[in-house]
């Protein structure tokens, strides 16, 4: 299927940009404290908004009292719903094919009743942003509570209270992918594992919280928006505002980081947009980080039941996982759709002949899960690479082994997997194999005895994880295929300037990635200029063609690589402009470093520069050409890409306190060839520590009776500098045959790749002392009391929370 | 609100507002004097997004009251350096990368200069240590810590561009204006 993607022009010249370090584009104003990040800007006349929101979790609202509030200097208007004057509310965009969803409505204030801690019940409005928070204080809100659920699997019970009444259970949906006859599996296998992971509610929570700053003027909306997705937020907008697409400018400006969390339409942005309308003023609300835990999305929480087949060698037969996904209260953007994509990695690396996933969707009163770095692949790599050796230790096969015994090899690709997708191109041995040469085994082995002597247990886990990203082929990901409303191509436009400089609009929305880099030096490989001279500009769906936005890993493999096409044409047409001024043809001539010239003869030649100011003044182009120097592309890919590689990391753990120590980390990744190695290792290390702040310190918290327990970074805890050690990072390239530049995604793989082999190194530390299983996150607390409990003769193996 | 005056020398400039007792340092820098290089992350202290230097001393701005600052010398990133005259740590965490969305870069950065004013040659271990006040999403800290420790070697002189770290690639040189 990718074969013939893959058979397009390269296109680049020999400028060789592409694969060498480059350090960023983007940092100088980054670094001196000239970045516009969108709670930086002020618009004159700009009010500034403050959000009244549920302290029930449960609830329903009796009245609102706006009076006091407003009687406050500076305070302009207390809005509540039936204020807002929108005609839709929030979007879910997932629609399956032959899936009955429950998808309850879902307004940006709510309607008589809340159903989440947090969920906004009004908004003030006001002169001062320290007044308006006065102000919201002053908004009062009679509640009459309402039945609680908070545990998935107790809202699946019979007689639980219901989240949504009109539904008449909790239940969302039902969904599955994979083998229809699992029981040969189980008939197949020597032996049958069963382990129930939890997979527990995290937040993406990246340092910059959201904010948004509408202005309506005269029949046109602009919003600036901390967002992943400027362009589908603001065709959302269009039905919401009953507008005119055309009369809306989304700009998404310096995003101070994402992780999924800004993939998404908020609520606060519908009631900015709807209020700087109403009341004629601009409008700004920024988040602060306790509305961002509660109100922002959060990610992962499956309870997977998972089992496993495996014949006494070591052979897979088969995999089923039972997923309880608790998707919150409502719906936002992709919420239910999330846990499906954990069964489409479910095989991992592994030639598995039976692999299935059933997954139970659930409402609960907790605000919506929805797109967290990695979104389902975390989890669906956590449980297969937590399985593989919990199996290892079953069968008394070395972790290693055991992996070698079932990966799919090298030969066998592309490889279509029993799930039904087909894997690009792979080599998981020689990543694996890379990685043991950097580990040395034999010496962590005497570390072990040596530290043992000293009251410290130390453990090696591994994780060999493939993934799915580059979202992607509309085909399959849209409408007709998994349900997505939407397509998932990627735009860009490459424009030459007539003094030759470049600038290049890509529809993907950067946040930190680094592709104003990347993408320059794409661009200028194949121009035949510098990537300095290229410019990158993103984000404004006021310039450059509508994009989907960046998600899924897909930035490079479909964004870049629809600049790398758009760059190629243009590269074509300068030749046609070269040959007809240097009265050659056009096959003759070639782009030699940075020169166009003429092949055999490199003294005639002309640069970038001057053959962009040849193309403005139609007496230079041949017959027929048109003027400029311009082109664009809508590259819509025929695959996914597959991603993969092998991780070790090492844990000490101190048996009388529970305390875990990452103290060393080697990772081993492929995702083809590099365009900018700098960029991919600060990719591979972020997503680690992302994995590993998983693992071991955060946890979102609801109480039993749905109040967010870790609502701050007090109580939340994102690791630190301290926390974690430096890792030691390396490459293998083995190019993805679906895109001309061989590139797969790496944005997420350090997180997908992570969580488990943390936790596979603590259970490996743990061994002597009983613990055969252990569930995230492995904080000291529960550590220590599973050390207890293996102790006393009662390891949980699989039950413990 | 009554409003009480203060006055406070930031990077170099003195400027006298009046304000509300409550009113935050950081606020203060970023809605008053339109400095809004120093960022807000948390609102509890913990992530260090607003570092900024009081008397000489990193200090977290959200944590301050402006009135406090009556009559100190603060420093923001804007004093640090300039993109033509970039300071040794705004030049390693640029070579090193440092630093991704950026957002808690300008706050890293002010910790880090606290840091090698007080100990001039860290060990990577100190490094870790005293930038723990400091949160970072998107670098799992490598290059960070990378960058403080080539800035520290750098000894307090402006940096030259030091070569690359990985043997066999070349840093393709990018200037600062315009780049």
């Amino acid at each position: 299927m990718s074969a013939t993607d893959g058979a397009a022009t390269n296109g680049a010249g020999r400028s060789g940009y592409v694969g060498r370090r480059m350090r960023r584009k983007e940092d100088p104003p980054l670094i001196t404290g000239k970045g516009v990040y969108t709670d930086d800007m002020v618009l004159s006349g700009m009010l500034y908004a403050a959000i009244v929101r549920s302290p029930e979790a449960h609830a329903r609202i009796t009245s609102i009292d706006a009076g006091p509030a407003l009687a406050l200097p500076g305070i302009h208007a207390v809005l509540t719903a039936d204020d807002l004057d929108l005609a839709a509310g929030m979007p879910m965009a997932w629609v399956p094919p032959g899936v009955e969803i429950k998808t309850p409505e879902h307004w940006p204030l709510a309607r008589g009743e809340v159903k989440h801690v947090g969920q906004a019940v009004a908004a003030v409005f006001g002169e001062d942003k320290y007044a308006v928070v006065d102000a919201a204080e002053q908004v009062v809100v009679e509640y009459e509570p309402l039945p609680v659920v908070v545990d998935p699997e107790k809202a699946l019970e019979d007689g639980s209270p219901l989240v949504h009444e009109e539904f008449g259970t909790n239940k969302t949906h039902e969904w599955g992918l994979g083998s229809e006859d699992m029981d040969v599996a189980w008939e197949e296998a020597d032996l049958v594992i069963e382990r129930r992971i939890v997979n527990h509610r995290v937040h993406g929570a990246p340092i910059e919280p959201r904010a948004c700053i509408a202005e309506y003027r005269a029949g046109y909306l602009t919003l600036w928006t901390t967002t992943q997705i400027p362009h589908l937020t603001r065709s959302f907008l269009a039905g919401s505002m009953q507008m005119s697409e055309d009369r809306i400018r989304v700009v998404a400006p310096d995003v101070g980081g994402a992780f999924g969390v800004k993939l998404n339409h908020y609520p606060e942005e519908a009631i900015a947009c709807a209020a700087a309308r109403r009341l004629g003023r601009p409008v700004k609300w920024t988040e602060t980080r306790s509305e961002h835990m509660a109100t922002t999305i959060h990610g992962r929480d499956q309870i997977d039941r998972v089992k496993m087949g495996l014949k006494r060698d070591g052979t897979i037969t088969g995999i089923h996982i039972n997923v309880i996904a608790d998707l919150g209260a409502y719906f936002l953007l992709l919420t239910p759709f999330i846990p499906s994509f954990t069964a489409f990695v479910a095989g991992g690396c592994y030639k598995i002949p039976r692999v299935r996933t059933d997954i139970t969707g659930v409402f609960t009163n907790k605000f919506p899960t929805d797109a967290t770095r990695g979104a389902g692949r975390p989890e669906a790599t956590h449980l297969l690479e937590v399985m593989i050796e919990q199996a290892a230790a079953e069968l008394g096969i070395s972790p290693v082994e055991i992996r070698r015994k079932n990966f799919i090899p090298k030969e066998d690709f592309p490889a279509e997997v029993a799930v039904g997708v087909v894997y690009d191109s792979g080599d998981y041995h020689g990543t694996l194999d890379k990685l043991l040469s950097k580990l040395d085994l034999d010496a962590f082995e005497r570390e072990r005895e040596q530290l043992r002597e000293q009251g410290v247990y130390r453990g090696i886990g591994f994780s060999t994880y493939m993934e799915i990203c580059g979202l992607a082929p509309s085909r399959v990901v849209g409408p007709q295929g998994v349900g997505i409303q939407a397509g998932f191509w990627e735009s860009a436009v490459v424009r030459v300037h007539p003094s030759g400089s470049v600038t290049v609009f890509t529809g993907t929305s950067p946040h930190g990635q680094g592709l104003d880099t990347s993408m320059a030096q794409i661009a200028a490989d194949r121009l035949g200029t510098s990537p300095e001279l290229v410019e990158v500009i993103h984000g404004d769906t006021n310039t450059g063609p509508y994009g989907m936005g960046t998600y899924g890993s897909r930035s490079l493999a479909v964004g870049g690589e629809a600049v790398a096409r758009t760059a190629v044409k243009v590269q074509e047409k300068a030749r046609r402009i070269v040959a007809h001024l240097l009265e050659a043809a056009p096959e003759d001539i070639e782009l030699a470093g940075e020169r166009f010239s003429v092949r055999g003869s490199p003294d005639r030649g002309m640069t970038l520069a001057e053959v962009a100011g040849a193309a403005y003044i139609p007496e230079n182009l041949p017959e027929g050409m048109e003027p400029g120097l311009e082109e664009s592309t809508f590259y819509d890919p025929s695959n996914f890409v597959y991603p993969f590689g092998a991780h070790a990391c090492i844990v000490d753990v101190d048996a009388e306190t529970g305390k875990v120590s990452v103290v060393r980390w080697v990772a081993v990744d492929d995702c083809g060839p590099a365009i900018n190695p700098m960029l991919i290792d600060g990719q591979v290390h972020g997503g680690i520590t992302h994995a590993i702040g998983q693992a071991l310190y955060e946890r979102i918290h609801y109480d039993e009776n749905g109040q967010l327990v870790t609502g701050t970074f007090v109580d939340y805890c994102l690791p630190s500098a301290a926390d974690v050690p430096s890792y030691e990072t390396d490459r293998t390239e083995t190019p993805s045959p679906t895109n001309t530049l061989g590139v797969k995604g790496v944005g997420e793989a350090g997180t997908i790749a992570g969580s488990p082999a943390v936790v596979n190194a603590v259970i490996d530390a743990l061994r002597p002392l009983g613990v055969s299983f252990i569930n995230m996150p492995l904080g000291p607390m529960r550590v220590w009391e599973e050390i207890q409990r293996a102790r006393a003769g009662a390891s949980e193996g699989g039950q413990s929370a | 609100m009554p409003r009480v005056s203060v006055s406070v020398e930031v990077n170099g400039v003195r400027h006298e507002r009046e304000v509300e007792p409550r009113l935050l340092l950081v606020h203060f820098l970023r809605d008053h004097l339109g400095l809004t290089g120093t960022h807000v992350g948390c609102d509890t202290s913990n992530c260090g997004a607003c570092t900024v230097h009081l008397n000489g001393e990193a200090v977290k701005s959200c944590t301050v009251l402006a009135v406090q600052a009556d009559g100190a010398r603060v420093t923001t990133i804007e004093g640090m350096g300039s993109e033509r005259e970039l300071h040794p740590l705004q030049e390693a965490f640029w070579e090193h990368h440092g630093l991704q969305c950026g957002y808690c870069t300008p706050g890293m950065i002010m910790a880090a200069a606290d840091l090698l004013e007080r100990n001039p040659d860290p060990s990577e271990r100190e490094v870790r240590e005293a930038l723990a006040g400091n949160l970072c999403r998107c670098t799992g800290y490598h290059n960070i810590v990378k960058a403080v420790l080539a800035a520290a070697k750098a000894g307090g002189e402006r940096a030259t561009a030091e070569p690359p770290e990985a043997p066999g690639e070349p840093t393709i040189p990018v200037t600062g204006v315009g780049a």
